[in-house]
């Protein structure tokens, strides 16, 4: 899973913010984009590329939830549990998403087919319960909705 | 050929705005993508012009639904937008623009007043934009309510050859969009607001911190800095990108992370007015304060300042979220009361089930019963009552929720959240949590299963033998959320216990207490 040419892809992204002032997070959003997370090895490869130590950078990558340390499923779906979704029901929206998909929150499925995750706000608090369906939003879930999301996510 | 007006707001997407655009298009339409109007119970809404420049609005609206609209024969017709009560009663100073032009157009943005408050400030000198901005009675909008034009003063007094301008778009709070909104459907604004935040301090500068849960706003501000690149010259703009932090929403944490480290709240002093991003002076403000500035330059601050409330003046561009019937964003000038907002302007929750609860202000912001309506918007009157209008996001919640399990979500979100620079938020939040489990267990299963607790244990020396009872339960809690609301370091551990006690206050029958005495009438 991890690709074997990591040091050249993070020395050529670093490149990229080197002009940057507090390139770090810039530079893990850039590793993440094309590697799909950011694995352990890049983070002694970082610190070398923007001179920082690699405590720095471990301690940046581990405090940010986005940064993921494992790779996710094929497809992500992002439930928002925060509180205007949970005043229009969507507790009910994650049971049944869990049941269908055969997956928990905060949890990727055992083929790697899909993760289910939380996410906290994504700022359509009128017209929750939200998801976010490998990044296209949806709002209005619904069970007709539900059964849409399940359908895209395994094929 | 005849003009389509379609929102490209994300909340419009994810309703299905793009299906709509698509078979508009197919129907020979030339469709124009705007900004949302700010009512989503219409959503998706389509405007389509008539021959005298006028728009027709029908919305909820279907892709099935395109040849009836174009015939003029769809149910949904709404006709002009302006004469809803939703907007007629509104007074858009920072959104006048947004859902009426295509946010990307530099000539829609030139031609609905933009760049006129840029103007006006760089023909006066610094200290006159200041004082403009002092006048207009302005006032953090991301919740602290700090001056700001006593903001910029500060920076502008102190003597560094390198100043910034941060902009606070990590706009984290639930039942909070208006950031998002503008941020998307008018762009150009901010961009404005932060240039001349950076004549009057003399920043060259800026930087537009947005949270990574928001990617159209990236995508509408990187496009729109690109091509505002020559007006705004010589000040320059840069966006950065959250990575999921609720606490880098508190401006210390905020400085730390554009900096590229871990998003930690620094202690104050010293301000970030003196020493902040990079050690530099640094205006830092939210996206509604920047945003209402060109406004304030363009039609004199007395324009702004005649409209509000007390010492609250001007507008501020409320959010309806949650359980609530005509959900969106309602700017109003500061005194309107929350009942108002709730039960006129909202029209009651969408379930149709009586309203028991709102929580303004985020997770961070108190919980009020339907009894405390008459609470006026204005931050010294809710301060007063126990709460904070924070970005003004007013969350509906009706008679089916269990205030208690809210109290431990918020407290669970702390703990989450928690930077861990401090104890009181970093242990607090994680002890309070754990009271409210047994608070709520107590409740579900009855206080005998209790006496099987681990506490209760032989084992368990210098634990107390008899547990506590729920009410000496509720009294720990108190007394926790009295450290955490006097200790913590910021916002993030000292207002949350504000949801957490205003639960306890207002809806003591869910935390298995007395319940409490009717509510008096309306």
């Amino acid at each position: 899973m991890i690709p074997d040419d990591l040091d050249t892809i993070v020395g050529r992204l670093a490149e990229r913010f080197s002009a940057q002032r507090g390139a770090l997070l810039p530079l893990l959003h850039a590793i993440q984009e094309e590697v799909g997370w950011v694995p352990d090895a890049a983070t002694p490869l970082g610190a070398r590329a923007l001179n920082l130590s690699r405590a720095e950078v471990h301690g940046v990558v581990t405090f940010y939830h986005d940064f993921r340390r494992e790779p996710a499923g094929r497809h992500v779906v992002k439930l928002c549990l925060a509180e205007a979704c949970k005043a229009r029901g969507v507790g009910a929206i994650e049971a049944a998403l869990a049941d269908r998909l055969g997956v928990g929150i905060d949890k990727t499925r055992a083929d790697g087919q899909v993760s289910f995750e939380a996410v906290y706000c994504l700022g359509l608090c009128a017209t929750g319960p939200n998801a976010l369906v490998d990044d296209r939003p949806v709002s209005r879930l619904d069970a007709r909705k539900v059964d849409r999301i399940v359908a895209q996510v395994s094929a | 050929m005849t003009r389509a007006y379609i929102s490209c707001d994300m909340a419009s997407v994810a309703l299905g705005a793009d299906d709509i655009a698509e078979a508009l298009t197919a129907a020979g339409c030339t469709v124009i993508r705007t900004g949302a109007r700010g009512l989503f119970a219409i959503e998706p809404l389509v405007e389509i012009e008539t021959t005298d420049g006028a728009r027709i609005a029908y919305g909820p609206v279907e892709p099935e639904d395109v040849p009836a609209i174009l015939d003029d024969t769809h149910p949904n017709r709404i006709g002009d937008l302006a004469t809803l009560p939703f907007f007629a009663k509104q007074q858009r100073f920072t959104f006048a623009r947004c859902g009426i032009t295509d946010p990307l157009s530099m000539a829609d943005y030139t031609a609905h007043d933009g760049w006129k408050g840029l103007a006006a400030a760089r023909a006066l000198p610094p200290q006159a934009v200041v004082d403009a901005v002092k006048a207009s009675g302005l006032r953090g909008r991301g919740g602290a309510g700090f001056p700001t034009g006593i903001k910029w003063q500060t920076v502008l007094d102190a003597a560094s050859p390198e100043k910034f301008i941060v902009c606070n778009a990590d706009e984290g709070d639930s039942g909070t969009f208006a950031d998002r909104m503008l941020m998307e459907g008018d762009p150009y604004c901010l961009l404005e607001g932060m240039a001349i935040a950076g004549h009057a301090v003399g920043a060259s500068h800026g930087y537009i911190y947005v949270r990574s849960e928001y990617p159209f706003a990236i995508r509408a501000l990187n496009a729109a800095i690109e091509r505002a690149g020559p007006i705004l010259a010589p000040f320059t703009v840069e966006v950065r990108v959250g990575a999921g932090a609720y606490v880098c929403g508190e401006e210390t944490a905020l400085l730390e992370s554009i900096e590229g480290k871990r998003g930690q709240v620094r202690a104050k002093p010293p301000l970030p007015a003196i020493q902040g991003l990079f050690g530099q002076p640094t205006v830092i403000n939210n996206v509604l304060s920047l945003a209402a500035i060109p406004f304030i330059l363009a039609e004199g601050p007395e324009r702004y300042a005649e409209v509000g409330f007390s010492r609250s003046r001007g507008t501020m561009p409320v959010q309806l979220a949650g359980n609530v019937k005509n959900g969106g964003l309602f700017e109003i000038g500061f005194g309107i009361t929350l009942g108002e907002l709730v039960n006129d302007i909202g029209g009651g929750t969408e379930s149709g089930r009586p309203v028991r609860a709102v929580q303004v202000g985020g997770p961070l912001g108190a919980y009020f019963p339907p009894s405390m309506f008459d609470l006026a918007f204005d931050y010294e009157a809710f301060a007063a009552a126990g709460g904070l209008i924070g970005h003004a996001g007013i969350t509906v919640f009706d008679d089916t929720v269990d205030m208690a399990a809210m109290a431990r979500f918020a407290m669970e979100f702390c703990a989450v959240e928690s930077c861990g620079k401090c104890t009181p938020c970093r242990i607090g939040s994680t002890r309070g949590v754990e009271t409210l489990d047994r608070i709520i267990g107590d409740r579900i299963k009855g206080a005998a299963q209790r006496e099987q607790a681990l506490e209760a244990m032989p084992q368990m020396r210098n634990a107390k033998v008899k547990h506590r009872s729920v009410d000496e339960e509720i009294g720990v809690l108190r007394d926790l959320c009295e450290t955490m609301k006097f200790g913590s370091l910021c916002a993030l551990g000292g207002f949350t216990p504000y949801p957490v006690l205003s639960a306890l206050d207002h809806f003591p029958e869910d935390f298995g207490g007395a319940r409490a005495l009717p509510q008096a009438a309306e």
